[in-house]
């Protein structure tokens, strides 16, 4: 077994019993023998995804998931911190709940996303698909993550889509409506989908090295 | 011979005892719809008692429903305690910012009275009136979130989870306070007219707590509450999962389980088999693209598969179809319903 699946496992084991002293050894013993941009995208994002994955597949629940990216959100701050110079480059990138404050599935994405050395800015809940025009237009987002729990929520991405029609914005959508109906997305017009965390940060590592 | 047609609530009743009925019962959980039917905003259509009556009475003659369903909206219980509910045109009444911002104003969190808090007389109101229309024909299911669940609405479910996981002693004081709200709100509706009530529960869902730490808490929640509730319940989980949890819910006090339509009903009905009614699992967001034949196909699968032996009731797996669903969808559910539901499926 490789050094980094070793650490993987065991920090899998951490997070899932909530223990975040043992987390944050497991990564700074790790930490030694690497530089922390690498922690951050290979051992912990690949032990998220994998916690991801098995919410997923019914064997975790959501309360780990999110619990899990909390912790590795703190520790990677601690190694790597937000304005470090070794963070990611990357295009500018922004999340938000559409209309409703139902901030969960929006929160655990972006820890999973920090924690794998993305810096992205987090425009909180409750916002209306003119408010999150605006920003993206003043703030020159180039990957626009939204997170929606109510039906009519994610069918009004349909109008935000046709008003940054022109615009050069990659919009990744997830949440409750888009994960029982996998036609969903494509109606409203979004460039992706993400059902889950993993998949979330693995589409913002694809529109990434498209963008390259 | 042909078999007399049974009354709804003869209907839910076999079905309850886990016997063959002359249909299968059909829930058709809408709420909106109704302010369709009556030509009001949705905002106008929930602030009138009357309003909701009428449409539900109109609905359950349109879709030939075995119930009705006096829902307003979830965040009503929130409204209760205080907090601000946003109206929008196309969808149900949303929680606004959460009630508690800091979770030490829990030390003084206090139930809200039943009988003195108005936003929810109109609830009230709505099912004397149809406790009269029924006149024991139809059953009248009433809806109390469970005190394990609303605090997603009171907090944010972020910072719940957060409360769950690293403080007890508020968990429990909310607990508390919740459980209290939701007896004296369950037992209002009861003394009003429901002939039952409906528990969502859907963070006790495996989907979102694990096992262990459910029975730990939500489950403790659930049998502590329910008993004290003067009437039959449904925990309805609102999408979430509950297979796993076949052997718990039973032992809840419970009669019915709403299921997802991410589980095999074959394997859920086999599992809750002669244990708790199994209510479900049509998918209410894909519904709204269905076309007749697919809606017709999947009522006919769904009964197929969970219908034998009683012990089911066709509805969505979420407990409120959204405003989006078509007319002619749902007059096609309640078309197929009768074409493949009657007894004995064939």
């Amino acid at each position: 077994m490789n050094q980094v699946k070793r650490f993987s496992i065991l920090l899998e084991q951490a997070l899932l019993s909530l223990d975040q002293e043992a987390a944050e050894r497991i990564i700074l013993e790790a930490e030694i023998a690497s530089s922390p941009i690498k922690i951050a995208g290979d051992l912990i994002s690949s032990t998220l995804v994998r916690i991801g994955d098995s919410w997923e597949s019914g064997n975790l629940s959501l309360s780990q998931v999110y619990m899990s990216g909390i912790i590795c959100e703190k520790v990677i701050d601690k190694i790597l911190p937000p304005q470090s110079p070794v963070r990611k480059s990357q295009p500018k990138m922004a999340i938000a709940v559409v209309e409703d404050f139902h901030l969960l599935g929006k929160r655990i994405v972006y820890s999973t996303l920090r924690a794998s050395g993305f810096e992205l800015i987090d425009l909180g809940g409750g916002l209306s698909i003119e408010h999150i025009i605006n920003i993206v237009k003043t703030e020159k987002i180039k990957i626009l993550l939204l997170s929606v729990l109510m039906l009519p929520s994610a069918l009004r991405i349909k109008d935000l889509k046709d008003q940054l029609k022109d615009i050069d914005v990659k919009i990744v959508v997830g949440g409750a409506p888009f994960r029982f109906d996998d036609e969903l997305w494509k109606e409203v017009g979004a460039d992706y989908y993400g059902k889950d965390s993993s998949e979330a940060l693995g589409i913002v590592n694809k529109i990434m090295e498209e963008s390259r | 011979m042909k078999r007399v047609e049974m009354t709804s609530m003869e209907r839910v009743l076999t079905t309850l005892s886990h016997k063959e009925p002359d249909r299968v019962p059909l829930f058709l959980l809408l709420t909106m719809h109704g302010a369709k039917e009556l030509g009001l905003s949705i905002k106008d259509y929930f602030s009138k008692a009357e309003n909701v009556a009428e449409g539900q009475i109109k609905l359950q003659k349109k879709y030939h429903i075995d119930c009705y369903y006096p829902f307003f909206y979830a965040p009503i219980e929130v409204e209760a305690f205080g907090a601000k509910v946003i109206y929008r045109e196309d969808g149900p009444p949303n929680s606004g910012l959460p009630l508690i911002q800091n979770i030490n104003d829990i030390k003084k969190l206090e139930a809200p009275l039943v009988k003195e808090t108005k936003v929810l007389h109109k609830v009230l109101k709505s099912i004397e009136i149809l406790k009269k229309e029924s006149n024991g024909n139809i059953p009248i299911i009433g809806v109390a979130v469970s005190p394990y669940s609303l605090p997603v609405m009171q907090l944010g479910f972020e910072k719940y989870l957060e409360l769950m996981y690293y403080h007890e002693d508020l968990f429990n004081h909310l607990m508390k306070v919740n459980e209290a709200f939701c007896v004296d709100w369950s037992n209002a509706q009861l003394a009003a007219g429901a002939t039952a009530i409906c528990y969502f529960d859907p963070v006790s869902s495996p989907t979102l707590i694990p096992k262990e730490f459910y029975i730990k808490t939500g489950f403790q929640v659930a049998k502590r509450t329910i008993a004290k509730i003067k009437g039959p319940t449904a925990t309805h989980l609102a999408s979430g999962n509950c297979l796993t949890l076949a052997d718990l819910l039973p032992e809840t006090g419970t009669a019915v389980v709403g299921v997802s339509t991410n589980e095999d009903i074959s394997e859920l009905k086999q599992a809750y088999k002669n244990k708790l009614t199994v209510l479900g699992n049509l998918n209410g967001i894909e519904m709204r693209r269905w076309t007749k034949e697919e809606a017709t196909n999947i009522v006919k699968e769904v009964i197929k598969k969970a219908a034998p032996g009683g012990g089911f009731i066709l509805s969505d797996n979420h407990g409120e179809i959204p405003f989006q669903v078509k007319d002619e969808t749902l007059l096609t559910i309640t078309e197929a319903v009768k074409e493949y539901g009657t007894y004995p499926i064939k």
